[in-house]
């Protein structure tokens, strides 16, 4: 990167190089990603199909593999139908509104040691900050379409993602007591020491409560309500078609991938090895076994799996319980762990350091 | 000009057109959506005066949270905008006259350079002012930020006091009975002879 | 080229934990207050006289910790380093000082007898919930906040500690229209006025640079501060968020609607002992923050108070309900407690304050009397309702008339005393005009006292009054009784020997300054 910088510069006004190397940064963290929701939605569909006995897609291309490709062709080509009597500005914002921050959020994402885009001091609540956007696409995208279906879904999210998002944040409070830095490439530091150097061991119950909460700010199974068929056909984004919904859909899975990546980070020291430094010595074995990104795609992976395995798995929550869940469960269950540990750390006793 | 002070005039700008649109906007609903604007470039601006913790919890609590249940509530009242604006023209007059007053109230202070004072030294780039807040929080402040948790302690009560409605007759669901229920008490198993068809017998 | 506000040359590098001592009535009363909200959860209706109860004994407890809070030795030390008789501690934002402590102490009875008189009423409306009693021991945790408040920050919280509590207690009573709607406008006018009210302290801050009243006003003896357009304006926008606050003209619009609106037994509350704490928060923040200012905010005073005085005793005349007479006739008072203030003399505070100390005592009996009279489903809150009481209840109808004529300023009542200390402070600091508009309007003011009087002791009870049953006495307890009696005993008593609070007021008030 650095030698790119040098390069640019010599040609180049000072501010335009930067600005040249930032944008080629974004590109290669966007690109990557977007291919990885379109993957996923194969994924989704292949590993449902098999929990459920079934094949799933398998006809485009080899063994299916071109499907998503397939789906996405399709979506661009669709006609973009807009409801009468909507806002036609807010509709169209809506979907725009709930992409951005999904992909924003990625700047602070650090993938390996020093791997980040911005690395700024307090990462974690920009997250949490940016997160909370999210809902606003959502929100208006229910209003805008001037459908009673839409906005019944629309009030359901926003009162969830609020509720959720308090629980979230509270299990963010005790992994940042443990790590004492906002900063994600700090708190995945904080971490080494192998396998049980981790936060997940002390802070077990967060890391349940902030992977449920997780699942239910992205509004999916078996917190999806947002979109309940059974009730209200297929809520914000029943009036959307063609590329308007799939930036929803871009956006939904997006922010899947996010939680698992957080999820990997925060709780299960990221691109940390879990067998630590142990191997470093061996040639080809050392790098694979040592740390590194691979690591953290192979962590994100497994909660991505988690997310379709959950949806194959369970029923979907009937509103009120989920509301239930947040404020009486898990935000409760936070405030005593973070009760309990910060008398731990105040003693100084932490058999986890 | 710097880049920096680009920035800030773009934002400005931004913060000024939406502030404007809060007041002009005819839907509430838009007019809710230009707050949220405002308080989005508001932000930006803190953030660019390096108080980068209080820009991004303004728009974690202000944008992510209280403006959603605010256009809640916007998007739930039926306002009829006609009624809204009512009135209107009828007030105008006063309206100005207040907005004048204050206006030139404003520019007297501001050219009367009351503000005129020495500007603090920057803090050093790599101090994070979570850290910094947090800690003037927790000492010098502690006694207003207890009192500020005691009001938020109020809020509630006051919510609940004011919104909770324990009416008779209400089928609710109770989780623990739920939970509590074994076997037994759902499932009878019957014993009974196998029946034969009819006209075999 | 931008402004920042470091914060890093702010942090003490060497902190020590804050004297918790000189705050332990207020820690106590915050944990009294969460143990009753806890204790009320767990009871069912039929004991839900155990919660009011315990809110008593925490509030008298309270009452005792702040008299005997301050040990003489501590004071004798901060006597001896600061040439004040008072303790800071919280980084001096709380202060602890004989006049914090005498008006700690009356709001905190006040409230003990507010929650007496207010049982049988909360009562025979099914209104009888933990709820009022822990706002309320809130609202007075947020008015002992502001009375020991030493920063403009704490004043302000202390105030929307208070003012939160009042809201949802006076639409306490949801099902009700009038409520809801009195409710609702207090809580938008005054959500205005703390708004008019914090711009002002952030400008004084702008320009003083700080939030503490000491600096601030040590900052201003060495500047010119009436040429300084910055803090002018922000004397102005204090001056109109206080205004609201205690409800002069011509920000009293809230004050009858809300006062008529609310259940009998919130009006009782919001009319006595917050009136105490606006009158602290006055003090703080214009004599011992703002006493540079003082030639400017006199003029701002002096007008308000005249305003006051005039559509407070007027517009009561033509009032046939008692609680917006009463309304009125709080407006009219504000208006001289305002005239104490502005005299900018000690004996001006003292009087001030030793009007307002009594003026809360008179008005929590009065109201006291509405609710003995009133019946469930029933409020005798109009005029016609007083008719002919001195044959129903002699006893009362002696004690309404004690309260009447301490509210008329009639000797040998406390209100004559009250009134006569504060003319003189301004006839003291020369603004004889406005003494004598006091004095004419307190005669107008009279007209509307005296014709409660005459429709208890002179008429007879007509078909108004309703059916028979309303002419039993009321089925008050013992408890309550008493205390109306002592209360009215008391304005009388306070009356005839006023010497000794009168001289606890100079004395505070001195300790202050």
């Amino acid at each position: 990167m650095d030698t790119l910088t040098t390069f640019l510069n010599s040609f180049l006004p000072e501010g335009l190089a930067t600005l040249i190397v930032i944008l080629l940064k974004i590109i290669a963290i966007l690109l990557p990603l977007i291919l990885a929701v379109a993957y996923t939605t194969f994924a989704e569909r292949k590993v449902i199909g098999y929990m459920q006995a079934r094949m799933g897609p398998n006809r485009v291309g080899p063994k299916g593999w071109l499907q998503p490709i397939a789906d996405t062709v399709k979506l661009m080509f669709k006609e973009i139908i807009t409801p009468t009597n909507s806002s036609k500005v807010v509709f169209f914002i809506a979907p725009m509104l709930a992409l951005a921050p999904a992909l924003a959020v990625w700047s602070v994402i650090p993938f390996w040691d020093g791997g980040v885009l911005a690395n700024v001091n307090a990462g974690l609540l920009l997250i949490l900050a940016i997160n909370s956007l999210d809902v606003f696409g959502i929100i208006l995208a229910g209003w805008a379409s001037n459908s009673k279906y839409a906005i019944l879904s629309s009030l359901r999210v926003g009162a969830q993602v609020v509720s959720y998002e308090i629980a979230m944040g509270f299990a963010l409070v005790g992994v940042l007591m443990v790590s004492g830095s906002l900063n994600l490439t700090e708190i995945v530091r904080a971490q080494s020491g192998g396998l049980f150097g981790w936060n997940v061991w002390p802070l077990f119950g967060l890391f349940v409560v902030f992977f449920i909460s997780g699942v239910a700010e992205t509004n999916r199974a078996p917190f999806d309500v947002a979109e309940g068929e059974s009730e209200i056909v297929a809520g914000f984004h029943v009036e959307y078609s063609g590329m308007a919904f799939a930036l929803f859909f871009l956006a939904e899975y997006a922010s899947m991938i996010l939680i698992s990546t957080l999820t990997a980070l925060l709780f299960f020291g990221g691109w940390l090895s879990p067998f630590g430094t142990a191997m470093d010595d061996i040639p080809v074995l050392g790098f694979l076994m040592g740390d590194g990104f691979h690591w953290l795609l192979l962590k994100a992976m497994f909660f991505l799996f988690c997310y379709l395995w959950f949806r194959a798995t369970f029923p979907r929550y009937r509103y009120d319980q989920i509301m239930r869940l947040g404020w009486k469960i898990l935000i409760p269950v936070t405030l005593v762990w973070i009760f309990g540990e910060g008398i731990a750390i105040a003693l100084g006793w932490q058999p986890w350091l | 000009m710097t880049f920096e002070l680009f920035i800030f005039y773009v934002f400005s700008a931004v913060t000024l057109f939406s502030a404007v649109g809060v007041v002009t906007a005819r839907n509430p609903v838009y007019a809710a959506l230009f707050l949220i604007l405002a308080f989005f470039t508001s932000a930006a601006t803190w953030v660019l005066l390096e108080a980068e913790f209080l820009g991004v919890v303004l728009v974690l609590v202000y944008v992510g949270a209280v403006m959603v249940l605010f256009l809640f509530v916007i998007m739930m009242l039926d306002i009829n905008i006609d009624t809204l604006k009512e009135g209107f023209t009828r007030y105008m007059p006063i309206g100005i006259l207040v907005a004048v007053a204050v206006a030139a109230e404003m520019i007297l202070v501001m050219k009367s350079k009351t503000f005129d004072r020495p500007i603090p030294e920057a803090a050093p780039l790599d101090s994070s002012n979570t850290e910094a807040i947090g800690e003037i929080l927790y000492t010098e402040y502690v006694y207003p930020f207890e009192i500020a948790a005691v009001i938020l302690v109020v809020a509630i009560i006051a919510a609940i006091a004011l919104t909770l409605r324990r009416r008779e007759g209400v089928k609710k669901q109770d989780q623990g009975a739920q939970i509590r229920t074994r076997k037994e008490d759902r499932l009878r198993i019957v014993k009974m002879k196998t029946e034969a068809k009819q006209g075999e017998r | 080229m931008f402004m920042s506000f470091t914060t890093a040359t702010l942090i003490p590098m060497q902190f020590a934990i804050p004297d918790f001592a000189p705050a332990i009535p207020e820690i106590f009363l915050l944990a009294g207050t969460c143990l009753v909200l806890l204790v009320d959860l767990f009871l069912k209706d039929s004991n839900r006289y155990i919660t009011y109860l315990l809110s008593q004994t925490v509030l008298l407890i309270t009452a005792y910790l702040v008299i005997s809070g301050i040990n003489d030795v501590s004071m004798a030390e901060a006597l001896q380093t600061t040439g004040k008789a008072s303790l800071t501690t919280f980084s001096e934002m709380f202060v602890l000082d004989p006049m914090s402590q005498v008006l700690k102490v009356s709001i905190l009875l006040i409230t003990v007898g507010v929650f007496v008189y207010s049982r049988p009423y909360l009562k025979t409306r099914q209104m009888f919930k933990g709820e009022y009693f822990t706002l309320g021991m809130f609202a007075v945790l947020g008015m002992m906040i502001m009375v020991s408040a030493k920063t403009m920050l704490v004043i302000y919280l202390g105030l929307e500690l208070l003012s939160l509590a009042m809201y949802a207690m006076v639409a306490f009573r949801r099902n009700d229209g009038r409520a809801s709607e009195a409710g609702m406008k207090y809580f938008v006018l005054g959500a205005i006025a703390s708004g008019m009210l914090l711009y002002g302290m952030s400008i004084i801050y702008g320009v003083t640079g700080s939030l503490h009243l000491d600096h601030i006003d040590s900052f201003m003896m060495g500047h010119n501060v009436m040429t300084n357009m910055g803090l002018l304006l922000g004397l102005s926008f204090v001056l109109v968020g206080l205004g609201f606050k205690l409800g002069v003209v011509p920000f009293h619009m809230w004050v009858p609607d809300v006062y008529d609106g609310s259940p009998t037994a919130v009006t009782l509350f919001l009319g006595t002992a917050p009136k105490i704490a606006a009158f602290a928060m006055m003090f703080r923040l214009l004599v011992e923050g703002l006493d540079e200012m003082l030639l400017g905010w006199q003029q701002i005073l002096s007008l308000l108070a005249a305003l006051s005085l005039f559509i407070g005793n007027v517009v009561a005349i033509a009032q046939t309900n008692i609680k917006r007479m009463l309304a009125y006739s709080t407006i009219s008072h504000m208006g001289f407690v305002l005239l104490g203030i502005l005299a900018g003399t000690e004996v001006g505070y003292a009087s001030s304050m030793f009007y307002i100390i009594t003026y809360s005592i008179v008005a929590m009996g009065a109201f006291g009397i509405i609710i003995l009279l009133s019946r469930d489903g029933y409020e005798a809150d109009r005029l016609i309702d007083l008719q002919g009481l001195s044959s129903r209840h002699p006893w009362y109808a002696f004690m309404m008339m004690l309260f009447l004529f301490s509210m008329a300023g009639v000797p040998p009542t406390v209100g004559f005393y009250a009134k006569l200390s504060v003319l003189k402070a301004v006839v003291g600091a020369e603004v004889v005009w406005l003494a004598v508009f006091a004095v004419v309007m307190s005669v107008i003011g009279a007209y509307y006292y005296l014709r409660a009087i005459k429709l208890m002791y002179f008429d007879q009870p007509d078909e108004f009054v309703g059916d028979e049953e309303l002419l039993v006495p009321a089925k008050s307890g013992f408890d309550f009784k008493l205390l109306l009696s002592v209360n009215g005993l008391s304005v009388l008593a306070l009356g005839i020997l006023p010497g000794a609070l009168m001289s606890l007021c100079v004395l505070a008030v001195e300790a202050s300054l």
